[in-house]
């Protein structure tokens, strides 16, 4: 797109006006999304319970009881407690949403449809996703509440925790595709949608749920939402937030689900491609080295785009659906399905698919339409690898190992 | 050049601008740690100041050692350091007073380390030459041939991106867009692994011998975290035995 402003603008303009577009559409799409996700919540919660929900507002299904919520929070009173820290208490939420709202600029939501195409995509979101904990920190400690200090620290341990298997199940998709590129990797997961890597083999299947467990705790959703736990602590870290600054707090946290179930819908479940693909059959593919406006590409790709949507969506509404199932753990309870389970299993199950890969590379290949490991790097073409191989005088061990580097170097991160 | 020139240089080029106002804003909060007293603000400024350190990794196209320092330095070290922080400091600790000798003191190191640095980078000719012209940042390395394996020069602002891709040449291109997207983070692992895939080509069967990658230094890095690792276990562990016999 800048390329293509840069022949009518001067491209330091060009480059202003893509930026700020894209973070426009970002920020839209979290406040938006956050309204939405609401709302959802509003109504999954009273089903649940044997209640309506909202029905009055805005019409049939409360739509609009979001809304009515947005304008009480901006007219409530901002306050701040007296023996506050009011530099760090007044930034904490700033914090914890833009932490939130950076994930989002490595978050493909279609095919090349990404803010900024990062070749260590998956990592980058992780590393920023961890930082939302220091807005709740900081504002737990600022806030000079023993409620709020109780519920930063508790906060603190468990994020730094649920880190270590959060990387070791990320690590299984990234081995498996051979990149960190997320466009990449849903790429590699085009097709039917025995081409997802849920569907990989067992290992995978059971690490997803490793992960979407980890997702949660690291999200700080209920049943690991311990740092606002209301039976003990009142609100725990935000309990002296009000208004506007409160609802930052909220967004983040919206934010952040909506950021790793998408992550989860590009890592397991094909991202953009569809269970039956569709929009391939009938021409509407975008081809990665067109050069030229293709309609039929862009048509395809927005079908890729709701799709996507489609996924994360029910990757969040599966969150809602768990917090308003599940009683709070204990803190106690928490460490230990992290330490005792969360971490073994993904262990054991990384070695798994790491044999899995090595005994069976292409997969069990039932409806393959496509060769795995074919990655999308510029090294890795063919010419390179004959290169390769001819350097080597080994030729079988040149396509097998390109998958293990990049999961190696993002197991020493996680660690 | 004059303050003039470089603030005009910024406002049309992108790079330059954001390569100042990152390098600004860490050398800013780096001083603020300095400067507060208070115990907290002081990790939390540390934060911005390695947050801007990673921004300017990703300006020069390192993207995986930016994304490595988000997620060390400012996720993992300063979550544990500003908890630590925040369990110590009660009453007393909140606040640190520097004496004077301190100052001299820290002044006399941080001067000499910097002066060390300083003459280092200046005695670099390729980096010399003021802000980088836009011709020297678009003219990028072909893609196998840099692997910004330590995060490059161009940290330092003259130097070319390194790892750009062909970028179009049309015009005064105020970012390099390629820089971001060089495949950097699978040559690396396979660097890490023992193949250096950016040196596929080489044909001189003596360089051959060095293309063997960073296997061994990764292993003894692995190695040695492991024993870290067991041996804070360790550690943990025989104090509560101890204090369980002592009971």
């Amino acid at each position: 797109m800048v390329d293509f402003l840069s022949h009518y603008l001067p491209s330091w303009l060009a480059f202003l006006l893509v930026g700020l577009l894209q973070c426009t559409l970002i920020i839209t799409w979290v406040a938006g999304g956050t309204l939405f996700f609401i709302w959802l919540e509003r109504k999954i919660s009273g089903r649940i319970q044997d209640r309506l929900g909202p029905t009055r507002v805005g019409g049939k299904f409360g739509w609009l009881q979001s809304l009515a919520d947005g304008l009480k929070l901006i007219t409530k009173e901002d306050l701040m407690p007296d023996g506050a820290d009011r530099l760090l208490f007044k930034l904490a939420p700033y914090i914890s949403f833009c932490a939130s709202f950076t994930a989002y600029l490595a978050l493909p939501f279609s095919d090349g449809w990404v803010a900024q195409p990062l070749n260590v995509g998956v990592f980058f979101i992780i590393a920023i996703v961890g930082l939302e904990v220091f807005g709740v920190i900081l504002g737990g400690y600022a806030s000079a509440s023993k409620w709020s200090l109780f519920g930063a620290m508790r906060e603190a341990a468990q994020v730094v925790s649920y880190e270590v298997p959060l990387g070791m199940c990320i690590v299984v998709p990234v081995m498996l595709a051979g990149t960190m590129d997320l466009v990449a990797i849903a790429d590699q997961q085009r097709g039917w949608f025995t081409n997802w890597y849920i569907l990989h083999d067992p290992f995978t299947f059971i690490i997803f749920w490793v992960y979407f467990t980890c997702a949660i705790a690291s999200v700080n959703r209920a049943p690991f939402d311990l740092a606002e736990a209301e039976s003990e602590l009142v609100a725990g870290f935000h309990t002296e937030y009000s208004g506007l600054r409160w609802s930052f707090f909220f967004m983040a946290e919206y934010g952040s689900m909506f950021a790793v179930s998408g992550l989860a819908a590009i890592l397991f479940f094909g991202g953009w491609n569809g269970p039956i693909p569709i929009a391939d059959w009938i021409g509407l593919h975008y081809a990665p080295d067109a050069t030229s406006w293709h309609f039929f590409g862009y048509v395809g790709n927005f079908l890729g785009f709701l799709n996507f949507m489609g996924k994360a969506c029910t990757g969040v509404a599966v969150m809602i659906w768990i917090r308003w199932t599940l009683p709070r753990l204990r803190i106690d309870q928490v460490m230990k399905v992290c330490l005792k389970y969360c971490t073994p299993i993904a262990a054991a199950m990384f070695l798994g698919a790491v044999l899995w890969h090595y005994e069976f590379p292409v997969g069990l290949g039932v409806l393959s339409a496509n060769v795995a490991g074919e990655v999308r790097e510029s090294w890795n073409t063919p010419a390179a690898r004959a290169r390769a191989a001819d350097l080597r005088a080994d030729s079988a061990t040149v396509a097998d190992p390109q998958a293990e580097p990049a999961a190696r170097v993002a197991a020493g991160g996680a660690l | 050049m004059n303050l003039a020139g470089t603030i005009l240089l910024a406002a049309i080029n992108w790079h330059s601008f954001f390569f100042l106002f990152f390098a600004l804003f860490a050398c800013a909060f780096a001083l603020a740690v300095v400067f507060t007293p208070n115990v907290v603000r002081m990790a939390f400024y540390l934060v911005l100041s390695l947050g801007a350190t990673a921004g300017l990794f990703f300006l020069a196209g390192a993207d995986f050692v930016g994304a490595m320092q988000f997620l060390i330095y400012v996720g993992g070290t300063l979550v544990l350091l500003v908890f630590g922080v925040m369990l110590t400091a009660q009453g007393p600790f909140v606040s640190i007073k520097t004496r004077g000798g301190e100052w001299v003191l820290a002044a006399l190191v941080g001067g000499s380390l910097l002066a060390v640095l300083a003459s280092i980078a200046f005695s670099v000719p390729e980096w010399q030459g003021g802000a980088p012209k836009n011709e020297s940042v678009i003219a990028g390395v072909p893609v196998t041939a840099g692997v910004p394996v330590t995060g490059g020069g161009p940290v330092t602002g003259g130097g070319p991106v390194t790892g750009g891709g062909p970028v179009a040449t049309g015009g005064p291109v105020a970012m390099a867009p390629a820089a971001s997207a060089a495949p950097t983070s699978a040559a690396m692992g396979m660097g890490l692994l023992g193949m250096r895939v950016d040196r596929l080509e080489e044909t001189n069967p003596l360089k051959q011998s060095g293309l063997s990658g960073y296997l061994l230094p990764f292993e003894i890095v692995s190695v040695h975290l492991l024993v870290v690792l067991i041996g804070a276990a360790y550690l943990a562990r025989t104090k509560r035995r101890r204090a369980a016999i002592l009971d």
